[in-house]
């Protein structure tokens, strides 16, 4: 099927084409950081991981959404999914691929990686989290490619993929809480160390994940003959909606605890990230505070949530939300205050950013691919394709696209 | 705790029976050199432990020059600012014993430092979620590092709930005064993570850690297992205190207060 990722439009070439720029600027900043090291980036004695870390751990939310799509299908049955499933699949492949990616980027001995498997340890939390992302990939790889060969030659999908399949929507749970006790078991890093970190973080994972993959979507409805079926996307942008109010939710009991009980080990890092950090970082702070409340009074209001203009919008202010929660906030906050009550700030510097730059553009590339051939499949067998009112063909088509559906 | 140590005396003992047995075999698979002899003067404890004086060493300028002694001898680089590397420091009390901070402390104390190092914790955090055994706990208590099987991935710096680690950014040997290494100890290399050591090379030879010896009886060193040992004695008879109680580590550095 790899084929099909290589006939293309020539605005097709050319997107890939502005990926290959970035990943190769990109990589110039890690060649620099080949040569001299860790030393071109903003961590510290005190802030021992930064901008790489913290992007893995949101990406691996992201890895993890992909389940939200998957399990309706094939737990509940609910078929109305079945034709987004493979994409939420895919993107999990790239989502894992970034992980890794930015794992390998962030260690000091890159050529000693192997030394994880040489010498596995298992009262590491590293360690299981290798395995689990590893086999996240695996999973993804094995049945989301297998599921689209069936697809194409009209065959049913083989029934050994089936405990596959199971396993693989148990499995997108453990990887986010494995990666959540990657900070949950430290001890003297108090803004990680409760046991509601791993449910923050898959609530998190399942309103940020999903909020993506339906952008990604609708970029993808512009430029190829797919289309999403309305009810897939409605209750989509309510497992959204509904992950969002329990994330924040989550993220209300931990200021509670905080500040009710007055431990000022567990007040310090909120303190410190919402009103003693550099002011761009505060400023960023309640930027989420300020974009969360935005966007679930959005999602929750059935006029707003179902207006499709409006949508994109309130899903990037929700993706900028929970990336400033998740991906800074909570590692600054955890480093801050340091081990001796003291703040080292943190910022990534240019050259941190330009190689995150090329790991997500890697992804990007991942992502194209893909879809490309997902999507050609699709148009090959002819399912969920638009039709000419607009709607899928997946729809019960009544064509009255303007108007919201009548259930909210 | 004392299971795995049982355990691995055992171990340790049919490994010995073993070498008793087939002497040749080994000789024969270490390619003909002599199997590894421990040093008849090294000394041995059952869990080393280390006492601070503080009311005789709490000047910047007396810790400061123990870390000079303890940088040399390990070839410890020295670098500036939020990326340096130290394994021995001083610190105020506010920031060494943040637990046990009072606004009414006597002023005195107040204004001392204290020096600040590795506590060799019983219960090592930065042992428990290093994923290669590249930090490692011997069967003395001392948690020792491999740096040549670290692979940089700073977990163990996050675990560490004392700050006691450092990593390479870049490479050490810049920072180093090349002329003037200590040829005994090896350097590092960049993206590896380091720390106090408790002075193993030292033990092995029966010496005493570097620091102790240069402090001027201002601090013990000694088995902590062994009742009749000098820093039991001092623990016995002075009021100690030790950093950060409540995150369970149970670290091996007491501080006379
Ligand atoms: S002080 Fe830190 S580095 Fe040293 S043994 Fe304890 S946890 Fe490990
Ligand atoms: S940086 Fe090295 S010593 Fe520290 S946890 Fe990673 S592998 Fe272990
Ligand atoms: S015990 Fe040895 S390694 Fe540790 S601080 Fe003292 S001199 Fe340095």
């Amino acid at each position: 099927m790899l084929e099909l990722a290589l006939k293309g439009s020539k605005r097709y070439y050319g997107w890939i084409a502005f990926l290959l720029v970035l990943i190769g600027i990109g990589s110039t900043a890690l060649v620099d950081q080949w040569i001299n090291g860790l030393t071109i980036t903003g961590m510290s004695r005190d802030v021992s991981w930064g901008f790489y870390i913290s992007q893995f751990t949101y990406l691996v939310g992201l890895a993890a959404s992909g389940v939200m799509i998957v399990l309706p299908n094939y737990f509940h049955s609910y078929k109305t999914n079945k034709h987004m499933v493979i994409f939420g699949e895919f993107m999990a492949i790239a989502a894992c691929i970034m992980c890794l990616l930015f794992i390998v980027v962030d260690i000091g001995q890159p050529t000693r990686m192997m030394n994880m498997i040489f010498h596995p340890t298992p009262n590491s939390i590293l360690f299981w989290d290798m395995i689990v992302l590893n086999g996240y990939l695996f999973l993804n790889l094995l049945v989301g490619w297998t599921c689209l060969q069936a697809d194409r030659q009209h065959l049913p999908h083989p029934q050994w993929l089936k405990p596959f399949i199971y396993i693989s929507i148990i499995w997108a749970f453990s990887i986010h809480t494995v990666t959540a006790f990657l900070y949950q078991g430290l001890p003297g890093r108090h803004y990680w160390l409760t046991a509601i970190l791993a449910a923050r973080f898959l609530a998190s994972a399942f309103c940020s994940g999903p909020a993506i993959l339906l952008l990604v979507m609708m970029i993808t409805e512009k430029f190829t003959s797919f289309k999403m079926a309305k009810n897939a996307i409605s209750t989509l942008v309510k497992i959204i909606a509904y992950a969002m109010c329990v994330n924040m939710f989550f993220f209300a009991l931990e200021i509670f605890t905080s500040f009710y009980s007055n431990i000022p080990g567990h007040m310090h890092p909120i303190l410190y990230l919402f009103e003693h950090a550099s002011s761009g970082l505060v400023t960023l702070m309640w930027t989420f505070i300020a974009f969360a409340a935005i966007s679930i009074t959005l999602l929750v209001t059935p006029r707003f949530r179902n207006n499709y203009k409006l949508l994109p919008w309130t899903l990037g202010i929700l993706i900028v939300a929970t990336w400033i929660d998740k991906g800074l906030g909570l590692l600054i906050g955890g480093f801050n205050p340091t081990p001796f009550e003291t703040i080292t700030s943190y910022w990534p510097t240019g050259k941190e950013l330009m190689v995150s730059m090329m790991v997500y553009a890697i992804g990007a590339l991942v992502v194209t691919v893909l879809f490309k051939i997902a999507t050609e499949v699709k148009a090959e067998v002819g399912h969920s394709q638009k039709l000419d009112c607009g709607c899928s063909s997946e729809d019960t088509c009544e064509c009255a696209p303007e108007e919201a559906p009548a259930e909210a | 705790m004392k299971n795995s140590r049982r355990t691995f005396i055992k171990l340790a003992g049919i490994a010995a029976a073993g070498l008793a047995v087939a002497p040749k075999k080994v000789l024969a698979s270490s390619g003909g050199h002599s199997p590894v002899k421990v040093n008849a003067t090294a000394s041995h404890a059952k869990h080393w432990a280390m006492v601070i004086d503080t009311t005789k060493l709490h000047t910047a300028e007396a810790i400061d020059e123990l870390a000079k002694v303890c940088h040399h001898i390990h070839n410890v680089p020295s670098i500036e600012g939020k990326k340096e590397v130290k394994w021995l420091w001083h610190d105020t009390y506010g920031h060494s014993f943040p637990e046990q901070e009072n606004p009414h402390l006597a002023e005195e104390v107040h204004e001392r430092v204290f020096p600040l190092l590795c506590n060799h914790c019983e219960n090592p955090p930065c042992v428990r979620v290093c994923p290669t055994k590249a930090t490692f706990q011997r069967p003395d208590g001392i948690v020792a590092m491999d740096y040549h099987r670290c692979i940089g991935c700073r977990y163990c710096m996050a675990g560490c709930p004392y700050g006691s680690r450092s990593f390479n950014w870049g490479d050490p040997r810049l920072n180093l005064d090349m002329a003037n290494l200590n040829p005994e100890f090896p350097t590092r290399m960049r993206g590896v993570v380091e720390k106090c050591n408790f002075c193993v090379e030292r033990l092995a030879v029966g010496k005493q850690p570097a620091c102790v010896e240069a402090s001027n009886g201002a601090m013990f060193f000694g088995d902590l297992k062994d009742p009749d040992s000098e820093v039991r004695k001092v623990l016995r008879e002075k009021f100690t205190i030790r950093r950060k109680p409540s995150a369970g580590t149970e670290p091996s550095v007491y501080y006379i207060i």
